[in-house]
């Protein structure tokens, strides 16, 4: 699943997420009727219309017990959790995150990339992994490739304020609490800032390049993609 | 349209968010590490207090009815207060009995006063109410509210405290926390000395032996419960634990959970007025018991938030009310917690926005003692706050719905993100303000795998 996100914005993580399902041996297919998993009318309150979206998305995406990964903790979280609200009477499918997929599924512990990528990178937890089950999985991968040194944030674990429509809708809580993110994301000086949902990387890039800095934002498998 | 909490965050002095943050953040770090200390798994503690507090919320009636006896049976004298008025009334009813009007009353700290606004009442009846609780007291003399349910002045730094100390004429200006607690020891000592009632809130009730627990850190409770002639406690419904042997899971689970303690410096256990032959402790104690919506709660959708024991680590860890405390939230209530509790109480028409003040990252969730789904409940809030109308992003979702089931009406919008920057919307503004606009990076994907993978 590509998110709605990779899809408009980010075509590089979409493109990278199936060179590492491919690199590891699996099939990748896409469905071009794919949209988006619901999840914007759905944090808005709006859930007659989510309702009919994740209709859709599941009868594209979920026809049958195929593999759904998608590089977003935010979209799995929608599909697991957030459908089993929209639909209490129904068991809701099952849609992996990208890391996830990769420790759990796959069973791996350390990335099998064999290029270097020497960077100093400040890692952003993204928080609906919380909801999953998915934590420090892409990071465990990220600090097996050569090169990579994660450097430590004060209140990691804390969000970024983007939120969905929170970050638009609310913008003055959303605009503090990114700038607080950025202040202890750059507090050790990183060469690039790296997570695994692009919704964060949208907003916290758009704050720093608002404020003149000019840091590279990356999702991790754009990075476990170039190393193989 | 914002909520009340954005638009607070636009207005709050910078001193007084500087101050939340720096007190809030590592009040969460330290209660992972005590709570895994003290029980090994944190997560097993979690358990634990949400199976005992929902077994609570499923036998509540039977419980309370065992409480009651049990607490008549010990001489406690027992009264049930449906909504704020009556419990105001109540208390004021037996002040008047047991004081002369113009007595001073000495108060411990409690959020279930606060939630029915006892101090004014007291006040308009001719009562001297005087909050003993430090923080709370800060709070009485400065005419604020508290912005913390377990940190009331977390909002101020220890020079604003001496600012309104030398103000109230209690000591010299000093930027030593321990002569600040000495300044206001040594007037409440007196207040202590006069005061004939004293009142309080209540932590736990237990139903096993109608004993009233009280935990706190300055030993202004213990006096205020000892000293007087009369304690009056208020306890809202769903306080209960079964029975004692809960308390060593509790204590530490509360104390961990809201000061990283393993046990608070005080403990009470309150299980009867003084007895013939003792030498201390009140003629008599009464407990109010208050429902104030409680019951409303019990029999919807937000039955769990009932759960709650008042620890504030869901406050503490929340990145909204880092930025902004308690006072943008605008009831007792705030943070997480409250954003679930304000409008359970009072309606989803008078606080339904609360649940909007939230970028639903979950660590609220994770922190919980009791583990309350505060996440889905804000999520249940805004889809009721929706159907009912209090809350409109302004966001066309029957538009995107078209989009977002119709596959070729999808493509050709993606075929137009380049241009999204041309197209006027006001909630673009609220972007593009503080952000950057993001651009399609590089090769689009479905460009991509038409090409390679086809």
């Amino acid at each position: 699943m590509l998110t709605c996100l990779c899809d408009a914005f980010y075509g590089n993580v979409g493109i990278s997420t199936t060179k590492i399902l491919k690199h590891l041996g699996y099939h990748v297919h896409f469905d071009d009727r794919q949209t988006c998993c619901g999840q914007p009318p759905f944090n808005a309150g709006d859930w007659g219309h989510a309702r009919e979206v994740a209709r859709y998305c599941q009868s594209v995406m979920f026809p049958d017990d195929r593999l759904v990964v998608t590089p977003s903790a935010s979209c799995a979280a929608m599909v697991r959790e957030g459908y089993h609200l929209l639909f209490p009477d129904e068991k809701p499918p099952m849609c992996y995150e990208l890391s996830e997929f990769l420790t759990s599924v796959v069973g791996l512990s350390e990335w099998s990339g064999t290029k270097t990528y020497k960077r100093r990178i400040a890692f952003h937890r993204a928080c609906h992994g919380r909801a999953i089950g998915v934590s420090a999985q892409a990071e465990m991968l990220l600090a097996s490739v050569d090169g990579v040194e994660l450097l430590p944030i004060e209140n990691g674990d804390q969000c970024c304020g983007f939120g969905g429509a929170f970050c638009v809708v609310e913008p003055h809580l959303s605009e503090r609490i990114g700038h607080e993110k950025v202040r202890t994301l750059l507090a050790n000086e990183p060469d690039e800032i790296v997570s695994g949902d692009m919704g964060c990387l949208m907003h916290l890039g758009g704050l720093m390049r608002k404020d003149g800095t000019r840091i590279p934002v990356r999702h991790y498998a754009e990075i476990l993609a170039e190393v193989i | 349209m914002s909520t009340r909490v954005d638009k607070y965050a636009t207005t709050i002095p910078d001193v007084q968010s500087k101050n939340v943050l720096k007190a809030s953040a590592p009040k969460t770090t330290h209660r992972v590490e005590a709570l895994e200390k003290f029980f090994g798994s944190a997560s097993a503690a979690q358990d634990f207090g949400a199976a005992t507090k929902g077994y609570v919320l499923d036998h509540l009636g039977e419980l309370l009815q065992q409480f009651e006896q049990k607490c008549v049976e010990n001489g406690i004298q027992v009264h049930w207060a449906e909504d704020a008025k009556e419990a105001n009334e109540i208390i004021l009813g037996i002040c008047r009995e047991a004081a002369p009007a113009g007595s001073t009353i000495v108060k411990a700290k409690s959020m279930a006063t606060e939630e029915i606004h006892l101090n004014e009442h007291l006040e308009a009846a001719g009562f001297k109410p005087v909050e003993t609780d430090l923080g709370e007291f800060v709070v009485q003399i400065d005419g604020d509210v508290p912005t913390h349910i377990v940190t009331p002045i977390i909002h101020k730094n220890r020079f604003e405290v001496s600012d309104s100390f030398v103000r109230e004429k209690l000591g010299p200006k000093t930027d030593v926390p321990e002569e600040l607690a000495a300044q206001a020891r040594k007037y409440l000592r007196q207040k202590f000395h006069e005061a004939p009632i004293g009142i309080s809130g209540v932590n736990f009730g237990i139903a096993e032996t109608g004993r009233i627990v009280l935990i706190e850190n300055e030993g202004n409770s213990r006096l205020s419960t000892t000293m007087t002639d009369t304690h009056i406690a208020v306890m809202g419904l769903e306080k209960l634990l079964p029975t004692e042997a809960d308390l060593a899971t509790f204590l530490p689970l509360l104390a961990g959970s809201a000061t990283n303690q393993r046990i608070t410096t005080y403990c009470h256990f309150i299980s009867s007025p003084r007895k013939p032959g003792e030498n201390d402790g009140p003629a008599a104690v009464h407990l109010v018991i208050l429902d104030n919506g409680r019951s409303k709660i019990l029999n919807g959708p937000f039955k769990d938030i009932l759960r709650c024991i008042r620890c504030g680590a869901c406050l503490n860890t929340c990145p909204v009310y880092r930025q902004v405390g308690g006072h943008g939230y605008q009831h007792v209530y705030s943070g997480p917690l409250g954003a679930v509790l304000a409008p359970g109480l009072e309606g989803v028409e008078v606080y339904g926005d609360l649940a909007k003040a939230s970028s639903l990252c979950g660590a609220c969730e994770e922190v919980c003692p009791v583990r309350i789904p505060i996440p889905s409940m804000l999520l249940k809030l805004r889809d009721e706050g929706y159907r009912k109308k209090v809350i409109n992003d302004g966001i066309p979702w029957s538009l995107f719905e078209m989009g977002a089931t119709r596959p070729f009406l999808w493509r050709s919008g993606l075929t137009m993100v380049p241009m999204a920057g041309l197209v006027p919307h006001p909630l673009k503004n609220a972007w593009t303000g503080v952000r950057e606009l993001p651009k399609r990076e590089g090769e689009s994907f479905r460009a991509w795998w038409s090409k390679h993978e086809k």
